[in-house]
């Protein structure tokens, strides 16, 4: 391997495992896609769901990966309606994963996301270097007993 | 409360994350599947392998479907590259097999094979063994898509089910080693496409050589489905159980085979990773020079380095 391993801060071989997730009526896929071979290429492991994904389906999904991130976008304007339902069951099924998101999202509209819990909204223009070192800083680490 | 007690409770987060400790070969995985392996062999473990794009994902997707009504509860392990360049990897097998959001009773786990060349990740027979404690009593472990020669998934499944495409090569392919040999079953897919017919001759003309010529190799059937539509699946689901029954058995000659094949593949873990260790590095620079100006042969040098290698100690990561 010629670069490092996208890991978390306590476990040096341990690749951050990171959810790309497109909620909802919205087929705009490209800027998912391009992002998911970033990070593949900065070394982080990448599940990708494919389009269409109900909050129900996106939190199953990061239950069952345990991934570190998720990452959700969005291009259809219904981040307002589909993002707290997205919160809400992760909340219920106890996922704990740091969650950003991107696309487009309005200005106005991000102190509002932010409050459900988004640690970060990254939009159109934000540079890979940006949400890599982003990742690498915020991953939480873990501490769980047998 | 920890992860063990977690597990027992049906706790599916616990269950997540105990799968992330194995896989990362962290020390509290290890602790698990031995505290955990008393309790394991209810599973039949199934391998599908077939090359990218044969609709690997697609069939399991159906599987799940016929398997739920009959009441099984299906754990999948599904297995994509890990970036020789990056480390990195793309795990996208999720696209294709359905959130079962209401359904408790399937879990989906996908796996990068870190640097594993065989077709499975190097914690994979880990991963059954924690999806078999956790009551999935049918586990599908899905191969990174293969060519020729990734034939692990056989060392640690019960059966393994190879996945064809019409359109990939005239019958001389199917007399070719590997592959082809450690199946159990071949099913083609996407049976609708010009080819299938033939493709379905051949192996069962390649199944029959085989019962000619009196070889040990087995005689696998040959099931045409469509994943897609979902034609087949109940049949192929029918053959697996079929010939699954016996070798669930704990004194059948497959789980023998899959104990003798976990036991080397640890073993020889080991060994790698105390020869890639700076004891093993320093040991073989120490005889680099000799062997090159030819005053020790490589072979009595291995045997120099072999008697100092430290192998039973240190539980570094592992499975």
């Amino acid at each position: 391997m010629t670069e490092e391993v996208a890991s978390r801060p306590e476990s040096p071989n341990r690749p951050i495992r990171v959810l790309i997730a497109k909620p909802g009526l919205d087929g705009h896929d490209r800027g998912a896609k391009v992002l998911v071979r970033a990070l593949r290429d900065a070394g982080f492991e990448v599940v990708y769901t494919g389009l269409f994904q109900t909050p129900e389906s996106i939190a199953n999904a990061a239950l069952q990966e345990d991934v570190d991130v998720i990452g959700l976008s969005i291009l259809s304007g219904a981040h307002l309606a589909i993002f707290p339902r997205i919160m809400d069951e992760l909340n219920r099924r106890g996922v704990s994963a740091l969650v950003i998101a991107g696309g487009t999202i309005p200005d106005e509209d991000i102190d509002h996301i932010k409050a459900l819990g988004v640690a970060a909204i990254f939009g159109p223009g934000t540079s890979f270097a940006e949400i890599t070192t982003f990742l690498r800083e915020q991953t939480p680490a873990r501490t769980d007993v047998l | 409360m920890g992860l063990l007690d977690r597990l027992a409770q049906g706790d599916i987060s616990a269950l997540a994350r105990l799968a992330s400790y194995i896989e990362n070969g962290d020390p509290l995985g290890n602790d698990a599947i031995n505290q955990l392996y008393p309790a394991t062999g209810n599973a039949l473990v199934v391998g599908i392998t077939g090359p990218p794009g044969a609709g690997k994902s697609t069939l399991i997707d159906g599987m799940i479907e016929t398997w739920r009504t009959l009441e099984h509860r299906v754990g999948v392990i599904a297995i994509d590259p890990t970036s020789p360049v990056s480390g990195g990897a793309t795990l996208g097998d999720r696209i294709r097999i359905r959130e079962r959001t209401d359904d408790p009773e399937v879990f989906v786990r996908s796996m990068a094979s870190r640097g594993r060349r065989g077709g499975l990740a190097p914690a994979t027979a880990g991963m059954v063994h924690l999806l078999d404690a956790a009551g999935f009593d049918r586990i599908l472990v899905e191969t990174v898509g293969v060519g020729q020669e990734e034939v692990d998934v056989a060392s640690l499944a019960h059966l393994t089910i190879l996945l064809q495409v019409p359109g990939a090569g005239d019958g001389v392919q199917a007399l070719k080693a590997g592959l082809l040999e450690i199946a159990d079953l071949y099913a083609v897919n996407k049976a609708d496409l010009p080819g299938a017919e033939m493709l379905v001759r051949e192996l069962n003309s390649i199944a029959m050589l085989g019962l000619d010529s009196g070889s040990k190799a087995r005689s696998p059937h040959v099931v045409k489905v469509s994943a897609m539509t979902g034609d087949g699946v109940e049949k192929l689901v029918t053959e697996i159980e079929k010939l699954g029954s016996e070798r669930r058995d704990a004194r059948s000659p497959s789980c023998v085979r899959i104990a003798r094949a976990e036991i080397t593949a640890l073993v020889t873990d080991r060994v790698r990773r105390s020869i890639d260790s700076d004891c093993g590095q320093k040991q073989i620079e120490s005889l680099v020079v000799d062997v090159a100006e030819r005053r020790l042969s490589p072979r009595d040098a291995s045997e120099i380095v072999l008697s100092k290698l430290s192998v039973s100690t240190s539980p570094g990561p592992d499975r």
